[in-house]
């Protein structure tokens, strides 16, 4: 397996399957720290990690620190409500700011699109990683959802995996398309019209489906998306019951996917209106397993950017 | 490249530096009351098995087999070299109380039994921990000794040990490469 040589992960679309591959088995290595008495490494002592803020995270954000604590790294954190953003200092200066600090990790999430990318050029010297930036790619989700889909099916090549909600706005179905295709599974996505991006099957190696039931007939995996409102206007769906109806997951429409079929959400969940109580609490749901693996695929990141020797 | 190769043990001597390995535990530890084994990855959990299988051929019981990997624990791990892929980690047994027999296939600086006891204490405090090696080529950088050895062989810095293993993990020879 090749050597994994990026300084930053920003998206799973700049990596490569060997990549993401290598990323997710010491994911799986390091899933036997989390079960111990002693939950830590030495591994990233001395080593500093910001974790930037300026959307708001309670999984994520508690994730990666914990993955960066697990491995002996220190790490702190820094909110909106707390940092400068508030006065008006920009993106750059508030990056120079911490780079005096000397970090060796910045973990940020971001309300735009490619400003991780920004980031990167301007701090040549720091690791940068994707926590999430607007419409654009939330890896660490991404793997830990493959890393989930793994761990049940044993593998993630010609799984059928139906993406249903707000596909617009969703960082973390356009991560999940990337990686997904990459291993070699298909991508259904279906959702109302208003939330379906022109081009969606520009995205990747996916199908655009009409109707919910087309996109989770036989499928494995149905990952529902939460609808956010923070991010829509309010004209995408006339009110929560409406979309509940056409597109929620619910007892009755989950029977067209496989039996065996995994259930999976992203976070925070919007109960009875992506998804029923009883599907969210029911045997299929992965919600907490997928919280789960967030730690050891965020260890796993946090440990493979630190290698040196960079090409 | 062509380096020079020569067998300094070929499989029947592997087999009966293992086997009075094992007799050397059992003899040390008076039989296999709280022995466990731990091989450290990859090389060392394969002997592990084996040792494992050979005390149960000699003891009529079974001491119970683990593995360790030691990457997360390197002392050169902090920037200096491509991460390495990370290995499972396999001790689905308490430590406390036990005397652990930890066994690699070469003793060479010592820096990897110094990160498989930092591993294993984080895991819990066994009574005793021994070092079982099949070759020790010498060359220590720390304060380590191994309890029992397959086989002493002197080397310069220049040469390379190493124990080739075969498809199902089984080793077949140790060979030195000049």
């Amino acid at each position: 397996m090749a050597d994994f040589k990026h300084k930053d992960i920003i998206a799973l679309r700049d990596l490569t399957k060997e990549e993401i591959e290598r990323l997710l088995t010491t994911a799986e290595s390091m899933r036997e720290i989390n079960n111990r008495d002693i939950k830590k490494v030495p591994t990233l002592r001395g080593k500093t990690i910001i974790n930037l803020f300026y959307e708001a995270s309670t999984r994520t954000r508690t994730s990666f620190e914990i993955a960066g604590k697990r491995l002996s790294a220190d790490t702190v954190n820094i909110t909106p409500s707390s940092s400068s953003a508030t006065k008006g200092e920009t993106l750059a200066d508030t990056a120079l700011n911490l780079l005096a600090m000397k970090p060796d990790i910045i973990v940020m999430r971001h309300a735009v699109s490619g400003s991780h990318y920004f980031l990167s050029k301007k701090l040549p010297s720091c690791s940068i990683i994707n926590a999430g930036d607007g419409t654009h790619e939330h890896p660490s989700q991404g793997l830990l959802d493959m890393l989930t889909m793994k761990d049940k099916f044993g593998r993630l090549d010609n799984l059928k995996v139906a993406i249903i909600g707000d596909i617009t706005h969703s960082r973390v179905a356009r991560s999940n398309i990337q990686g997904l295709t990459k291993m070699g599974s298909q991508v259904f996505l279906a959702g109302p019209p208003t939330m379906m991006p022109p081009g969606a099957e520009l995205l990747g190696n996916v199908t655009v489906c009409c109707t919910m039931k087309e996109a989770i007939q036989d499928a494995d995996v149905v990952m529902m998306l939460r609808i956010q409102q923070e991010r829509q206007g309010k004209t995408l769906m006339p009110n929560a019951r409406e979309y509940s109806r056409y597109f929620g997951l619910n007892p009755e429409n989950i029977k067209l996917a496989k039996p065996d079929a995994m259930v999976m959400h992203p976070g925070p969940i919007n109960r009875g209106v992506e998804m029923s109580s009883y599907v969210v609490d029911g045997d299929q749901s992965h919600v907490l397993k997928q919280v789960e693996n967030g730690v050891a695929v965020r260890m796993a990141m946090l440990y493979h950017v630190c290698g040196g020797e960079l090409e | 490249m062509a380096a020079e190769k020569t067998v300094i043990l070929d499989g029947a001597g592997v087999r009966r530096a293992l086997t009075r390995i094992s007799h050397e535990i059992l003899e040390r530890n008076k039989g296999l009351a709280n022995v466990v084994l731990i091989g450290i990855r990859s090389g060392g959990a394969y002997l592990a098995a084996e040792i494992g299988d050979s005390l149960a051929v000699i003891e009529g019981e079974k001491a119970a087999v683990g593995a360790v990997d030691i990457t997360l624990y390197r002392d050169d791990i902090s920037g200096q070299i491509p991460h390495l892929p990370v290995g499972k980690t396999e001790i689905p047994f308490s430590l406390e109380g036990k005397k652990v027999i930890l066994v690699d296939d070469v003793l060479f600086t010592g820096r990897t039994i110094r990160a498989a006891m930092d591993a294993l204490m984080d895991h819990g405090r066994p009574d005793s921990i021994q070092l079982a090696v099949l070759i020790d080529r010498g060359h220590r950088e720390l304060p380590i000794r191994a309890d029992f050895v397959g086989r002493n062989v002197p080397t310069s810095l220049k040469e390379n040990v190493q124990v080739i293993f075969d498809s199902e993990n089984k080793p077949v020879e140790v060979i030195l490469e000049k």
